[in-house]
């Protein structure tokens, strides 16, 4: 197991001085660079930006600013927001968690339909059911993510009125229920892609276990065809599950981001997106390592986990 | 040994086996419809409806479909909403299919210089591959739309840049398979360079995998390009593409949802028919599913 755990840090550790520096390489390609924030400061005369920049040392070699601005990365001083001059860590972390909200009830969501929709295509293989799940799972992958969130906005905020069309909750309002009627729509809009890769994955696994040995050795022992089914096949299916759930963290960021635009949600897609409007480029600098970090983070504890419940891998 | 020559020589037999395997795809088969037709109405039908793209009928805002002259109904400056439509087509498509060449060639590139150098060379490139992976591609592609001025040539290329790291998977993985195999150390003993063994005896037999991901990077990237212009960072108005012209439809979901269910429709018909015709190529090619 320690093996495995230094050889899996050493992997994420590599993979993290890769990701930052694509970070740095894209701060250095923002109008400004670093400097954007005295750029829009009229009394500054190019003079002043000179010798900000001996200041600052943006007049070293490229490598030394890069060690410099990891270094700082690392220490967590992330740098400051133009607009209001608060850290951006404690920004990010002030949105932190709407998000993971948003995530994880529509990661629940994806998971149960798109769990439900694999297993029972599996079973009856080329019936309508399973024709019709695997189109409308291609089809599915194809909507927009937005364009989904408006359509529901139109029809279950604006023609039925069921659904709130935006915002965490009503001011003033801050009772549990509330939350959730406003956490319906958002996160069932964002699961709709997911709820097609699960479906795909959960098929594929369902149709690979079935034809295994120890399915054959259940029937034969006389186990009741649900019992093989939930214990033997699915529960063989679960552990991929893991990898597959920290492998799509990229893609239910991407889908956030949209989501939370469409329906107002105060989290770090929004943000991402304020941010930009305003050219607050730490924050957007900030934003974008700290996705690429959860993201690094994510598969790094997935595989651990993974590793803990199946001895197979982590002597492999 | 048989491998050997069913992979050397893809006959036209073969070849034949895979149109008429695609020909049996019916839902390949609609996709590719579905293209030509949509391909044919953005180019020629501009030319056909009765009003610009940009003419403004301030008599005429927010018309429904179906009512009076305009087909689709208009848009909020009286703008007729088909015209718009298939103008803005002819940018969502060319942006797709140009983002799926150039990310292809990128990923071709590099899979097939990993594949085939292996080595530390190989690692480097396969790690940086993981890392662009490891960003959400929207925040990259808005960081990078922020910095860069967005044109429908930079648009492109931001697309691209985003998008090659699925070929180069795909794509290495391929090249190493067949590093080893006899016709390539046959070509090394007959003396050839390694940029001849790398793009002239070893990628053509990596030619399947590569149509299918490219098929699937030209949904993407129309997808792409629908997000970042939905959000007000892509295609620049007054040119009109089928992200931009959602952009702003919101604040009209209530009195004119037309404007956002139509060109949403279009998208979502473009991205399934490149869908369907990648599935159907996957089929048709033999390519094993490694996706989802």
């Amino acid at each position: 197991m320690r093996g495995f755990l230094l050889n899996r840090l050493s992997q994420s550790l590599v993979l993290l001085v890769i990701v930052s520096i694509i970070g740095f390489g894209i701060l250095n390609l923002l109008p400004g660079g670093p400097l954007a924030q005295f750029g829009l400061d009229p009394g500054m005369t190019q003079q002043d930006i000179e010798r900000l920049k001996g200041l600052l040392g943006l007049d070293r070699p490229i490598w030394i600013q890069y060690l410099d601005w990891a270094w700082r990365l690392v220490r967590g001083d992330w740098g400051h927001s133009f607009r209001d001059g608060a850290p951006v860590l404690e920004i990010i972390g002030s949105h932190l968690f709407a998000t993971l909200l948003l995530m994880g009830s529509s990661t629940a969501i994806a998971i149960s339909i798109g769990a439900w929709i694999g297993i029972r295509g599996a079973t009856r293989r080329y019936s309508l059911f399973d024709y019709l799940a695997t189109v409308g799972a291609m089809v599915a992958l194809s909507v927009p993510t937005f364009w989904f969130g408006l359509v529901g906005i139109y029809i279950f905020s604006l023609k039925l009125g069921w659904l709130p069309a935006g915002n965490m909750s009503e001011i003033g309002d801050s009772s549990i229920l509330g939350y959730l009627h406003h956490l319906i729509l958002p996160s069932v809009v964002l699961s709709l892609v997911h709820v097609a890769i699960w479906s795909r994955y959960m098929r594929t696994a369902t149709l690979d276990a079935i034809s295994q040995d120890f399915v054959k050795t259940a029937r034969a022992k006389g186990l009741s065809e649900r019992r093989i089914l939930m214990k033997h096949v699915v529960g063989n299916a679960l552990l991929p599950m893991i990898t597959l759930a920290g492998m799509q963290l990229p893609s239910i960021l991407t889908g956030a981001l949209v989501t939370e635009t469409v329906f107002t949600w105060p989290g770090m897609g929004r943000l991402f997106l304020d941010s930009l409007g305003y050219s607050d480029y730490p924050v957007v600098m900030g934003l974008l390592m700290f996705s690429a970090i959860l993201v690094l983070l994510g598969n790094l504890i997935a595989d651990i986990v993974v590793a803990i419940v199946d001895p197979r891998i982590r002597l492999a | 040994m048989t491998a050997l020559t069913a992979n050397a020589a893809p006959s036209r037999w073969r070849n034949n086996r895979a149109a008429l395997r695609f020909m049996r795809h019916r839902l390949a088969l609609l996709g590719l419809a579905m293209i030509i037709f949509l391909s044919l109405a953005c180019v020629l039908g501009p030319h056909l409806l009765p009003y610009d793209s940009l003419y403004i009928d301030l008599r005429a805002r927010f018309a429904p479909p179906l009512t009076g002259y305009h087909f689709l109904g208009t848009d909020p400056l009286g703008r007729d909403l088909a015209a718009r439509l298939l103008m803005a087509g002819r940018i969502s498509l060319l942006v797709g299919f140009f983002a799926m060449v150039l990310s292809t060639l990128i990923g071709t590139l590099v899979g097939v210089i990993a594949g085939y150098r292996g080595g530390w060379v190989g690692a480097a490139l396969m790690r940086t591959v993981d890392g662009f992976l490891s960003f959400p591609s929207i925040f990259l592609l808005l960081a990078l739309a922020a910095a860069l001025k967005p044109s429908p040539v930079m648009i492109t290329i931001i697309i691209a840049l985003t998008s090659w790291m699925e070929v180069a998977r795909i794509v290495e993985a391929e090249v190493r398979s067949l590093r080893e195999r006899e016709f390539v150390l046959a070509g090394r003993m007959l003396g050839l360079s390694g940029t001849h063994i790398m793009f002239r005896e070893i990628l053509p037999n990596a030619m399947g995998p590569i149509i299918v991901a490219s098929t699937l990077t030209v949904a993407r990237a129309i997808l792409m390009e629908a997000y970042i212009s939905f959000l007000g960072y892509g295609i620049q108005p007054p040119l009109p593409s089928w992200g931009n012209m959602l952009n702003g439809a919101q604040q009209y979901l209530g009195s004119a949802p037309w404007l956002a269910i139509i060109p949403g429709a279009a998208i979502t018909i473009a991205v399934t028919s490149f869908n369907f015709i990648g599935d159907g190529l996957r089929d048709a090619l033999d390519v094993r599913d490694d996706h989802i």
